[in-house]
């Protein structure tokens, strides 16, 4: 086991190694950088740069050195934790980066708890009764719920929630809390705020993991390992959590490291129809404004996060099923 | 305390489906005399896992019992029909694995794949009894050794996909008796298995019947593993009863002609172009589908006849 480890994060070290490279090109491809783009609008403004001044800026901004060296300092400083300087916002990418990846983390962890709080249940339910009222009802509103676009769903709640019940679900905050250091009242109130940027987000997945893990429970209701269980005595509620359950959540689990990087690109539509601080909206940004050190960052994290990611679920399905950790 | 554990009585089962309603058994009728090897023998379909579900109250819908009594009279307790035991009874778990064990016909995948063999033999313990983990598991090593899996102590930490076919059905037979149930059904148990291994799983059941005395139901349609393991036999067809006796008679002196069929069509050596026997069922030979009712013929033999 601890083998597998170290290979798969050897692996992960060189897979990285490789995508910086392809981030830095694919960055530097446009013609163009952020000097000669702030040269452009010096220019419109009337404003003449001198030789001096151009020479300064691409010093500062390590423009005048070879691409390769651009690279390495680039990557040397990733390292060490400075992503480096945005030139859209003027500030640290640090300081950008990490409370919105903080927002995003706290959104996609509860949707993905409010997806299974909802879908495992009614999915195991659905299958053990299927084909009963109860099995059709579900599978009318997870398709749906399947059918319904995320931005569309927050649409609606938002015009809903502030026709019937006079509140704007817009922003993370309350209006009254929007402006204070953190405390337990706005805690609770972030809480409570975050169900319905959870449920929307989490609606689409809801009715995924519904669906395919009644299809994979149904495949291994009846295998018989189930029915050796039951007549060895095992009960009923038992039964079904420990011998069929067990097997038909194994292919959730390989997709829960995919989760990961959606942090980053996910939900940017949502996020922007809600009001949320989210990671997505920025990122789209930096693409667009050529903004090198911003969008580095947020790809190379996105990178890191896929292949963590994927190396989590493989740690965690190893540990569940054996017949992997054997292999 | 009679002399039959189990006795069934005008058990009917049907199934119904989308394409129609198939009466799977019809009226049956036979006793599993205590501490003795019933076999129940008979071409696929023919009732026999049905029956066997039955008794042990594992039949799934679409299937359900029409009619008929399963009378199961456990040595230390008053007999009770299984039949009318309601689903939340929990006499159900009593007879799931306590009262009343299977063994099933495949065991490639009769086992968990993500339990240690030790946890899962161990699991019908704890269903049963109130005992520690650690006490269960030391009894499922008993066990494990009992039915000759070698090299116990490291076997018991290991997974069934790291055994082969014979050895995991040693579990599945350790799983069954560890409670020391009083009946033990054998659906198929060594037909998914190659013929060496077979002869070992054969001599392995025989041999823990002497021991532990259990009445055994055994399901087979291999006329030569009814020889060599049952003290009666009963033949069933299309879901009904042929034919019941004890082994000597029925193989020695058939009286159905279904399985007067039946033992002429065991293949043997013949000379190079003689046809293999048949039995005539396929064209309706009206002696044997025609469902006449059983007919007591003296000394203990029962016949469908008209």
């Amino acid at each position: 086991m601890l083998r597998y480890v170290i290979k798969r994060l050897g692996g992960m070290v060189l897979t990285l190694a490789f995508i910086s490279v392809i981030v830095f090109v694919v960055i530097q491809l446009p013609p163009g950088d952020i000097v000669t783009s702030t040269l452009e609008r010096m220019e419109a403004s009337g404003m003449q740069a001198s030789d001096e001044y151009v020479q300064n800026l691409r010093a500062r901004y390590n423009l005048d050195k070879p691409p390769y060296l651009q690279y390495l300092s680039w990557i040397y400083n990733f390292v060490q934790g400075d992503l480096g300087y945005s030139y859209i916002f003027s500030k640290p990418v640090n300081e950008l980066v990490w409370e919105r990846l903080g927002y995003t983390l706290l959104i996609t962890v509860s949707a993905v708890l409010f997806t299974w709080i909802v879908a495992v249940p009614f999915g195991i339910y659905s299958a053990v009764r299927q084909y009963s009222i109860g099995d059709y009802s579900i599978t009318v509103v997870a398709l749906i719920g399947l059918a319904t676009p995320n931005f569309l769903l927050a649409l609606l709640v938002m015009f809903f929630a502030w026709e019937w019940f006079g509140v704007s679900i817009g922003g993370l905050y309350s209006v009254e809390f929007r402006d204070q250091a953190m405390s337990l009242p706005k805690l609770l109130d972030l809480l409570t705020r975050l169900t319905i940027p959870a449920s929307v987000v989490g609606m689409g997945g809801t009715a995924v993991t519904m669906r395919i893990l009644r299809a994979n429970l149904l495949d291994e209701l009846n295998k018989p390992y189930v029915v050796t269980a039951r007549a060895k005595g095992v009960r009923p509620v038992k039964l079904i959590f420990k011998y069929p359950l067990r097997i038909a959540i194994n292919p959730f689990i390989s997709t829960l490291g995919l989760l990961l990087p959606t942090l980053i690109s996910g939900e940017a539509i949502v996020s922007m129809v809600l009001n949320l601080p989210t990671t997505g909206r920025m990122l789209l940004q930096a693409l667009l404004a050529q903004d090198m050190y911003l969008a580095g960052s947020f790809l190379m994290l996105l990178a890191i996060l896929t292949v963590v990611g994927m190396l989590i679920s493989d740690l965690v399905l190893a540990w569940s099923d054996p017949r992997i950790r054997y292999e | 305390m009679t002399d039959n554990i189990l006795e069934i009585r005008n058990l009917g089962v049907r199934f119904r489906t989308d394409t129609g309603i198939t009466n799977a058994l019809n009226d049956v009728n036979f006793d599993v005399p205590r501490g003795k090897v019933t076999a129940i023998v008979g071409e696929s379909g023919s009732g026999k896992s049905v029956t066997a579900n039955c008794i042990m109250r594992l039949l799934q819908p679409p299937g359900e019992i029409v009619s008929g009594s399963i009378m199961f009279e456990p040595s230390e307790r008053e007999a009770f029909d299984v039949v009318q035991v309601a689903d939340r009874d929990p006499r159900i778990y009593e007879l799931h694995g306590g009262l009343i064990s299977m063994v099933f016909q495949e065991p490639m995948t009769a086992l968990s794949p993500v339990y240690r063999v030790g946890n899962q033999v161990a699991e019908a313990i704890l269903c049963h009894r109130q005992v520690s983990k650690e006490a269960a598991l030391a009894e499922a090593h008993d066990m494990l050794q009992r039915v000759g899996i070698p090299d116990v102590d490291t076997r018991i930490n290991m997974y069934p996909f790291e055994f082969s076919g014979g050895m995991r059905q040693r579990v599945v037979i350790a799983m069954a008796l560890v409670c020391h149930p009083e009946v033990l059904i054998c659906d198929e148990p060594t037909t998914a298995l190659d013929v060496t291994i077979q002869a070992e799983i054969l001599t392995l059941i025989k041999d823990l019947q002497a021991e532990l005395h259990n009445s055994i139901i055994f399901i087979t349609h291999d006329i030569g593993i009814v020889a060599q393991i049952a003290d009666y036999v009963v033949v069933m067809y299309q879901g009904r009863v042929l034919e019941i006796g004890t082994v000597r008679q029925v193989l020695k002196d058939p009286l159905h002609p279904y399985t007067k069929g039946l033992l002429a069509a065991i293949p043997g050596i013949v000379p190079k172009n003689q046809r293999l026997a048949t039995i005539a069922t396929s064209v309706g030979d009206a002696d044997i589908t025609t469902p006449y009712p059983l007919k007591d013929v003296g000394d203990g033999r029962m016949v469908s006849q008209p």
